[in-house]
């Protein structure tokens, strides 16, 4: 089974098709890259995957539930974590973790030891009584990855997770990932940032709303004659009619 | 229910966590009260007061010296013309001026009616009316003493009902209750929930297994509760510190307390389905509670005096019929019956407001 599949998936607001029919799965266990310009649908497309926005058209399922009509159910079932920094910023460390365990439906009895296991794995065990605003920008990158993935969904999303971070902190942040993977949590992120692109096992190039591309970074890069992933991307949003936002 | 209670836990880690936020919820309402009590009122005090007296006989003096008597008044300035009273009050320090008639308590005894002209300065509308009653109130309780030891005598009689000092507080505490209410339940609430939306936890909550209407409802029980010890303490406080009594039912008061609350939080709701910022939940709180509540709802200013266009806008607003139940209760003595209408208002605002703001929430997770 496929952890996702869309398959002319489209959204429209008015007269304007923000995602145009695209199609595509992800195989579990995989790390998906959801690579486009600012505007072109990466965002759209992702809430529509997550049940936050109804499909005008089209079908999608994500492990293995309708996303028009299952929302509930793939809501028990992925992490979320958005753009913006989404801890809140007037708890404590431990207190985060306490909530969204509880809001993701984490037993009770298991809420303690997946703190400490949680943690343990990011190296913070002192911070635990910190109050999350006085953390570095990277830390509480790597905490709200965390806490998206603390109930062990079978999918977590990653709306460009890494937005604002040093290269050397969105490598570590990236470690983090394989590890997620590796416990066998599939990964779905968007990403502008292109050396990013080439740590996922395929990545998908969206431009005014389509899906331009969609391969393995090398398969990608050996079809345009491009030495790298950004050659890749300029190559195709060139074409793109949607600027900036 | 586990994890509603965890997320209410949240919130109250929210506010007891912000300085400011405890300071608007816990501490504003008490220094409203009192600021309104004591300082800003419309009592007038130790008015200076210009005196026209051709007579200067037994009753006129004793008018006079019953005036001074009061809190109100403090000198009584002896004018030796009328002319003269144009100038006093642009000379200013005159609050007022009494013009006596001549051989004024000859007329009183022989007729039973002599004339004094009461000149207030009406630039200052409120403070001259208030004066003026204040004026007329002692000279009547002068009249009522003398025709005590003379029988048949007529006297005019003119009593404030409900408030025969004319106490500020008295016209204030309802208004204060209005205002504090909506502020922490309409305000709070939409800030609250506009903060989330604004930091982007919002987003991860609605991916969540919770629930929306869960999570609109966890942050609506603490605002709940604080406006819960909000009223007890402006209710203690008005009657033990500001003397205020509570002349009819406590029962029909908190039940009257309680529908405007919950309409404060739906109306709290409704903003936040509107407002994607805390900034925009406070200005769109602030237009259109705040000053129409002050300027509107009879708090300050009296609805009757509004021209008809600012009365239908008054009607809409919630304040003013909860204020005018709470005057009713409190002040007034009435009971259910007296406020059967207001109850029936609030009530249906709720529905509407409730059902307004449930519709666009949904709409919003389209």
């Amino acid at each position: 089974m496929n952890a996702i599949e869309a398959s002319g998936l489209t959204k429209a607001f008015g007269d304007f098709l923000a995602v145009d029919r695209i199609g595509f799965t992800v195989g579990e266990g995989e790390i998906f890259g959801f690579l486009g310009a600012n505007g072109a649908g990466k965002t759209t497309a992702m809430r529509m995957l997550c049940g936050l926005l109804k499909p005008t058209a089209g079908s999608g399922t994500v492990a293995g539930y309708d996303i028009a009509r299952q929302s509930e159910k793939v809501k028990a079932n992925v992490g979320y974590m958005s753009q913006k920094f989404s801890l809140y910023e007037d708890l404590m460390v431990w207190e985060n973790i306490r909530l969204y365990a509880g809001i993701y439906g984490v037993p009770e009895r298991s809420i303690r030891p997946k703190t400490d296991e949680l943690l343990a794995r990011l190296g913070f065990e002192g911070e635990r009584n910190t109050f999350v605003k006085a953390l570095p920008l990277g830390w509480k990158q790597k905490l709200a990855f965390s806490v998206a993935v603390v109930h062990d969904p079978k999918i977590v999303f990653l709306d460009e997770p890494t937005g604002g971070v040093d290269p050397a902190t969105r490598r570590q942040f990236w470690e983090l990932i394989y590890q997620a993977a590796d416990r066998g949590i599939t990964v779905f992120a968007t990403t502008h940032y292109m050396d990013e692109a080439e740590y996922c096992d395929r990545v998908s190039i969206m431009v005014d709303g389509r899906i331009e591309a969609l391969d393995s970074p090398k398969a990608l890069k050996e079809a345009y004659g491009a030495r790298t992933m950004d050659e890749v991307f300029h190559r195709l949003a060139r074409g793109a009619v949607r600027g900036g936002e | 229910m586990r994890q509603f209670l965890a997320f209410i836990k949240k919130e109250f880690y929210h506010i007891s966590r912000d300085r400011w936020t405890v300071i608007i919820l816990l501490v504003m309402p008490i220094v409203m009260l009192v600021l309104f009590g004591y300082a800003i009122t419309t009592e007038v005090r130790n008015t200076v007061v210009g005196v026209y007296d051709p007579s200067r006989d037994g009753d006129t003096r004793g008018i006079v010296d019953k005036l001074m008597a009061s809190p109100y008044f403090k000198e009584a300035r002896y004018l030796s013309s009328p002319d003269e009273i144009e100038d006093a009050f642009k000379g200013g320090g005159l609050g007022l001026v009494l013009v006596f008639s001549e051989r004024f308590a000859e007329n009183m005894a022989r007729t039973g009616e002599a004339e004094i002209l009461i000149v207030a300065d009406g630039s200052d509308p409120n403070t001259a009316r208030t004066l003026v009653s204040y004026a007329t109130n002692i000279m009547a309780s002068y009249a009522a003493d003398e025709a005590a030891s003379v029988p048949y005598r007529i006297v005019p009689q003119i009593k404030l009902l409900y408030n025969p000092q004319m106490r500020g507080a008295y016209n204030f505490v309802p208004g204060v209750m209005g205002m504090i209410l909506i502020l922490i339940c309409a305000m709070m609430t939409s800030i609250s929930i506009a903060r989330e939306k604004e930091k982007g936890t919002m987003e991860v909550l609605l991916v969540s297994p919770m629930r929306p209407i869960l999570i609109l409802l966890a942050k609506v029980v603490p605002f709940f509760a604080i406006s819960l010890v909000n009223l007890a303490t402006i209710l203690l406080l008005s009657v033990f510190l500001l003397k205020v009594p509570i002349a009819g039912s406590l029962f029909w008061l908190i039940v009257v307390s309680l529908e405007y609350i919950f309409l404060a939080l739906a109306l709290g709701l409704l903003i936040s389905t509107v407002a994607n910022t805390q900034a925009a939940a406070l200005l769109i709180s602030g237009m259109a509670f705040m000053m129409p509540i002050v300027l509107l709802s009879g708090m300050m200013f009296p609805v009757e005096n509004m021209p008809l266009f600012l009365r239908i806008i008054s009607g809409a607003i919630p304040a003013r019929w909860y204020i005018l139940a709470v005057r009713k209760i409190m002040i007034e003595g009435l009971g259910f019956p007296s406020i059967a209408r207001e109850l029936a208002i609030l009530g249906g605002m709720t529905l509407l407001v409730l059902a307004a703001g449930l519709k666009n929430f949904k709409i919003r997770l389209e």
